[in-house]
């Protein structure tokens, strides 16, 4: 059978979908990347594999995520696209009139606005990760609670307690002076919620009209109580996909399909067995003038696969696999 | 004296030329580095904006080469560039280098100032011969500019990488090598034509408008080298400052092509007043890019810089009435190349969708 695969490598976590013609997810991983991306592809697709009880025809691979160039090399992706827009695809192709997309992930939280199927604007945090994953995590961790459980805590509170939300170290000092204070744990974690919700409106979605269908995604989506703190503060229902953690992978197995068939061209795959290689990566500065720029060098079994960064061009490898993700070119016909 | 002065674009060939015509001993600082950053972000106050920092760097560096004059631009409005001048001579001073600060005030905002520090730097010229120095300069600084407007135009035809960067090259050259009036205009056309000649592919290319504060506009090493990588991914791209337009005594501003006064009136339902550096101009020019074709427009601005703070603000409401997509980047020391390109890439997608979406409405 003829199917796609997504592959989205995010600072905090790797995640795969192998994705059918008819664009059913039918396996995914969520894996931690731990500043090792290629490893974690690797371990992501061994992991995809088990889940197979058939053979698949691979047809297109997409790669997205901020090592998705790196990634687009590894695997030999057809489509490297940035996160935002893999994001918005998978949304709309699970719900078609969607108009907002509240996306939270490891270390990034984005907004995205579509009007008819088209992305008419979006914002990305950019120096604060307060409410992103990560900080969701570190709570969890300190409060001895599983990430998993999270949000079933927050739904037991009746009243989140009152944490102020706007940096991440102030919510954090917060919560210790309200668990002192003898506050539930649960009416903390739904407090944590409440305010993390308040601060991404009032930063990323600030000035933005946010209207229904609401679908909110990415790792965080999981968590029940920002769901319910979303829902609050909006006051209008707020779509959580099946597959919301694994949405970006989804989005651009859509993208490396989409591409596939309009190019009819045959995928650039390099087959499940890249899991078994070893790579090498290495950087360097480029002398040869003012610019100075580093250069990272990526190797399979002594043999150079890519060099990214060089502004002249001269580093580059004259391979199918850098052309085809190194320079994405956005022409209109 | 041995007189040196921060980057800032092409500002170099302007003051290489106009130094040679004085007879003044001119150095250029080393290329903007991370060195030069890491200096300005050591020594400079940390929330006065970037490029308070990167000239603080590039005047260190200067004087350590030997360099013992510098010679900052003053400014006009109420943006806090007119300070960093002094600024920079008390934290330099402070480090314990001896040597002279001058202020130059932009012949647009006090011309008589101008000429006078002119001729505090050069004390054997007349009069007659700096004007004469300064118009010949400036008529050469202004062709530096076209060269650089006709690149923006051109790149994203390019039918090979690198190919409008090579005859820019060969534009600069030729004029480099002119000196009388006549020289530099006839150079001037030359080097214009050969954008002209160039292989082109045949493609209708997006059309962005760049607006923001006037250095990032100006500056590849903070702005992450935009236009070229705007360019390369077949962007055709309008930039709404040039150096000449900016430090030049008229408003008509002939590089850009548009007149203070028009793009003043295009802001006015939005933001009536000159609120400092180019604040007004990035709403007026946000207004026109809808009525210019442009596809999109890109806002460029260093975190703290108060003008153009105020037209961000203004302008989600400017991106709603006039239907025109509006990408804010804000750059600080922290900001990420990679993060960049991710907005940038993103951005592109959303103004090709938007494309397709009207072609197939019209169809």
């Amino acid at each position: 059978m003829k199917g796609y695969l997504g592959v989205d490598v995010g600072s905090v976590s790797t995640n795969l979908v192998l994705m059918d013609e008819d664009l059913a997810v039918r396996a995914d991983v969520y894996t931690r990347t731990q500043g090792q991306p290629i490893a974690a592809v690797q371990r992501g697709m061994d992991e995809l594999v088990a889940q197979f009880d058939r053979s698949w025809d691979i047809a297109g691979v997409g790669a997205t995520g901020s090592a998705r160039y790196l990634t687009g090399v590894v695997v030999g992706a057809d489509t490297v696209k940035n996160e935002i827009t893999a994001h918005a695809v998978a949304a709309l192709h699970t719900v078609p009139d969607v108009r907002t997309v509240l996306e939270i992930g490891g270390q990034d939280s984005k907004i995205i606005l579509l009007r008819d199927g088209v992305v008419t604007d979006f914002a990305m945090n950019t120096v604060c990760a307060a409410g992103t994953g990560s900080f969701l995590d570190h709570q969890a961790q300190r409060l001895g609670i599983p990430i998993e459980e999270f949000g079933t805590y927050a739904l037991r509170s009746e009243k989140g307690a009152q944490i102020a939300g706007r940096c991440g170290v102030f919510a954090e000092s917060d919560m210790i002076h309200k668990q002192q204070m003898g506050y539930a744990t649960e009416d903390i974690i739904m407090g944590l919620c409440e305010s993390l919700v308040r601060n991404y409106l009032n930063n990323l979605a600030k000035g933005k009209t946010i209207s229904a269908p609401i679908v909110f995604q990415g790792g965080v989506a999981a968590n029940a109580g920002m769901k319910r703190a979303f829902e609050a503060a909006l006051g209008t229902e707020v779509i959580i996909p099946p597959h919301h953690h694994v949405m970006g992978a989804l989005g651009s197995a859509i993208l490396a399909k989409e591409h596939v068939e309009r190019t009819g061209r045959e995928t650039a795959f390099k087959g499940f067995e890249t899991s078994q290689l070893e790579y090498r990566t290495s950087s360097f500065h480029c002398k040869g003038c003012a610019n100075n720029c580093e250069i990272a060098k990526i190797e399979v079994e002594g043999e150079v696969l890519a060099r990214f960064g060089s502004r002249c061009g001269k580093w580059d490898v004259d391979s199918a696999e850098s052309k085809r993700s190194m320079e994405p070119v956005f022409v209109v016909d | 004296m041995k007189l040196t002065t921060p980057h800032m674009g092409t500002v170099e060939y302007l003051l290489t030329d106009l130094f040679a015509r004085l007879g003044v001993d001119y150095m250029p600082p080393p290329p903007t580095t991370q060195k030069t950053l890491r200096l300005g972000l050591q020594h400079g106050p940390e929330f006065a904006c970037l490029p308070l920092k990167l000239t603080l760097g590039n005047l260190i560096e200067g004087l350590d080469e030997g360099a013992d004059a510098t010679l900052m631009v003053g400014g006009c409005g109420p943006c806090r560039f007119g300070y960093y001048a002094d600024i920079q001579r008390r934290i330099i001073k402070g480090l314990g280098y001896d040597y002279e600060a001058i202020v130059l005030e932009p012949p647009a905002h006090d011309f008589r100032q101008f000429v006078a520090t002119l001729k505090h730097i050069a004390p054997d010229k007349s009069y007659r011969d700096i004007w004469n120095a300064f118009k010949t300069g400036f008529r050469k600084a202004q062709a530096y500019d076209r060269v650089d407007r006709a690149a923006i135009e051109t790149r994203c035809y390019e039918t090979e990488r690198g190919a409008t960067d090579r005859v820019r090259e060969q534009a600069q050259a030729l004029l480099a090598k002119t000196w009388s009036h006549h020289e530099v205009i006839e150079a001037e056309t030359a080097a214009l034509r050969l954008f002209d000649e160039m292989p082109r592919r045949d493609v209708t290319p997006l059309r962005i408008s760049l607006v923001g504060e006037f250095y990032l506009l100006l500056e590849p090493f903070i702005n992450f080298d935009i236009e070229r990588y705007l360019g390369e991914r077949g962007v055709w791209l309008e930039r709404s400052v040039y150096l000449t337009d900016w430090i030049g005594p008229g408003t008509k501003n002939p590089v850009g092509g548009h007149p203070d006064e028009e793009v003043a009136r295009f802001a006015a339902p939005y933001l009536e007043y000159r609120v400092g550096g180019e604040g007004q101009a990035t709403v007026g020019h946000t207004v026109m890019a809808r009525l210019h074709g442009h596809d999109g427009v890109i806002q460029l601005l260093p975190f703290t810089c108060m003008p153009d703070t105020i037209a961000k603000a203004i302008l989600p409401t400017v991106s709603e009435r006039e239907d025109i997509p509006v990408l804010t980047l804000i750059v600080d020391e922290q900001t990420g190349k990679a993060g960049v390109h991710t907005r940038l890439e993103a951005f592109l997608d959303l103004l090709v969708s938007r494309r397709r979406a009207r072609a197939a409405a019209s169809a």
